[in-house]
């Protein structure tokens, strides 16, 4: 039996007042394994990106659990649940979110220094992971200086250069023409998963579809199917 | 959190471009505010020039002078009075008062007399020239060295000029502390030869001056004077009432002070509304941190060193800038009265911190009004 990085039951959210009111998500129930790429897709203001905050623990849901790794992130403190992302949960951002004014290396440090290593040693770990995705040679340019599939994969190290368990990427390939985004998430399928790591992707672009482990789709707050990718090679289908 | 603090100020000082202008506004402002009050801290210590070069411990006058200039005559017999009380340890008359002085090129020029009493000489100035003993001579006066100095046509010793047709001889060459506000050159001499050579109305001591026996007598003194219908004040006493004259009786302060608001007022506004679009246009960066999991105190902390950082640079730079252009105009301009106090440097450190409070209240306000999700919905 596989085991649950995200264990969601019940989730639901609402926004707005009165008759503004949205119900974005309505009674969610989302499990997330270790070892298994999850694709969230549905058309837009379905639920897709609230879900994936729920889960991030970064927007707190109405109503229900969400366990990550079996922690309830939603009865953890502010600063208890900052910590848990920064130690959990890798975030790849759709606009990457790289500061313009500090250095390739600099950027994948950032998680590393919030973890209160010293500056030095962050940077020198920081490095390997520009060595992980390709990009050992452009540690000291800013990032403004790399092309967009180069700023995805800074934004890709910075959030595995803390070690989460659990990886949310935001439209990974909005930003990026159609090979480079591919690319992107094969190195990430590649790379960037293992058994250790649940990787949860919210995501438009059919193109990457084969790449999933599993695919979650969503409609009006609601998930209305689960689809088992049969080409995945790499994810447990069970 | 050094490695956090690290980050803030990599992210500020690589913004060159807003941390010029962030730097160039604190040090305008603090530039403005510091020139602004350290030329009225320099005009408040001219005003009190003869206090400070006198010298002495008390100062026995009349209770309606304001300033040390408007002196008002009291009567041979205080001065007495004074030397009887108890814990007085001496007690010696002093004169001042304005004459003008014909030169040798025949035009006249006002100056400042000052006549030391005869037996003491007690408030003597230091001499560059010349013995104190020859201020006994025939029309002996000491002139002072000071920025007024030309005036008098640079005079050397032996100079003679005529003060009120009588003929004034120049004995010796001093130095002083401090050159008095309204630009005249000043001359010693001694009390009974300024009573002499310079008309008065009856009463003619323009100060008792007072060394107590002890410190500690200093407050019974006062009283006893008091009780004769005068007032004794001591040194610092005599210079904040100046002061208060400058500050609340003449417009003076009160347009200094709207000067250097209206200085903290432009740092303000273009520091705060700079550092604000600093903020702003980092603002999804910090959103960003606060998804990956930087805590609220942390974010404040980054903000704060922000500001502060560039608050106390600026505040070194424009309190450089105004010294050296306070010293290049004393070079220039030796009446240049400014002079940079601990009083406006610890004013316009204040200014600065409510600058950099202000501008990090807005930026912080901003960073946590932020919400990861927002990063998310783009």
């Amino acid at each position: 039996m596989q085991t649950a990085a995200i264990h969601a039951r019940g989730v639901e959210k609402w926004f707005g007042e009165g008759e503004a009111k949205t119900h974005a998500l309505k009674s969610v129930d989302i499990d997330a394994y270790f070892g298994e790429m999850l694709y969230i897709v549905g058309p837009s203001g379905s639920g897709k990106t609230t879900l994936l905050s729920v889960l991030s623990g970064i927007l707190r849901p109405d109503a229900g659990d969400v366990q990550v790794e079996g922690t309830d992130i939603w009865k953890l403190s502010s600063d208890k649940l900052a910590t848990f992302r920064l130690q959990k949960i890798g975030f790849v951002f759709q606009d990457y979110h790289l500061f313009p004014r500090l250095t390739t290396v600099e950027n994948v440090a950032i998680p590393l220094i919030l973890k209160r290593e010293p500056w030095s040693e962050a940077i020198a770990e920081a490095a390997k992971y520009l060595e992980i995705v390709g990009l050992k040679n452009r540690a000291e340019l800013a990032p403004v200086k790399l092309s967009g599939g180069e700023q995805q994969r800074v934004a890709i190290a910075r959030a595995i250069a803390s070690h989460p368990e659990v990886l949310i990427m935001d439209e990974p390939t909005a930003s990026l023409d159609g090979d480079t985004g591919h690319a992107i998430v094969t190195f990430v399928k590649e790379h960037v998963l293992n058994e250790k790591r649940s990787i949860v992707i919210v995501t438009h672009d059919g193109r990457i579809y084969p790449l999933a482990t599993r695919i979650l789709k969503m409609e009006d707050g609601r998930i209305i199917g689960i689809q088992k990718n049969a080409h995945d090679e790499k994810g447990d289908a069970s | 959190m050094r490695g956090i603090l690290k980050l803030a100020y990599k992210l500020l000082v690589n913004d060159k471009a807003k941390f010029t202008a962030l730097l160039v506004g604190i040090t305008f402002a603090v530039f403005l505010m510091i020139a602004m009050t350290s030329l009225f801290a320099g005009v408040l210590y001219r005003a009190s020039a003869t206090v400070i070069n006198i010298g002495t411990s008390i100062w026995v006058m009349d209770p309606s002078v304001q300033t040390v200039a408007n002196t008002i005559g009291m009567p041979d017999y205080v001065l007495d009075a004074v030397r009887s009380m108890d814990g007085v340890h001496y007690a010696v008359p002093l004169y001042t008062g304005g004459a003008l002085v014909k030169l040798g090129d025949g035009f006249y020029q006002a100056v400042n007399v000052v006549g030391l009493d005869d037996t003491s000489l007690l408030g003597r100035p230091q001499l560059l020239d010349g013995n104190i003993e020859d201020i006994y001579g025939e029309n002996a006066f000491l002139v002072v060295k000071d920025t007024e100095f030309h005036k008098m046509e640079n005079p050397a010793m032996g100079t003679e000029f005529e003060l009120n047709d009588h003929r004034g001889v120049v004995v010796g060459i001093a130095k002083v502390a401090s050159s008095g506000l309204f630009g005249v050159p000043t001359l010693y001499t001694t009390y009974e030869r300024a009573l002499q050579y310079i008309p008065n109305p009856r009463f003619t001591i323009s100060y008792v001056l007072v060394e107590p026996k002890t410190p500690a007598d200093t407050a019974r003194i006062q009283q006893q004077v008091n009780a004769l219908g005068y007032m004794a004040l001591t040194k610092q006493e005599f210079m904040g009432r100046i002061s208060d004259f400058y500050m609340f009786q003449t417009g003076l302060g009160m347009n200094l002070l709207i000067m250097t608001v209206m200085s903290f007022i432009v740092g303000l506004s273009i520091s705060g509304q700079t550092f604000y679009t600093f903020v702003l246009e980092n603002i999804e960066k910090f959103g960003a941190l606060k998804a990956i999991g930087a805590k609220r105190r942390e974010l404040i902390g980054m903000i704060l060193f922000q500001a502060g950082f560039t608050a106390l640079t600026g505040y070194g730079l424009g309190i450089g800038l105004c010294a050296a252009t306070i010293a290049a105009a004393k070079m220039r301009l030796p009446d240049y009265a400014a002079m940079i106090t601990w009083w406006n440097l610890t004013l316009g450190f204040v200014m600065v911190l409510i600058i950099a409070g202000v501008s990090s209240y807005v930026g912080v306000r901003k960073v946590l009004q932020i919400e990861p999700f927002d990063i998310f919905r783009g």
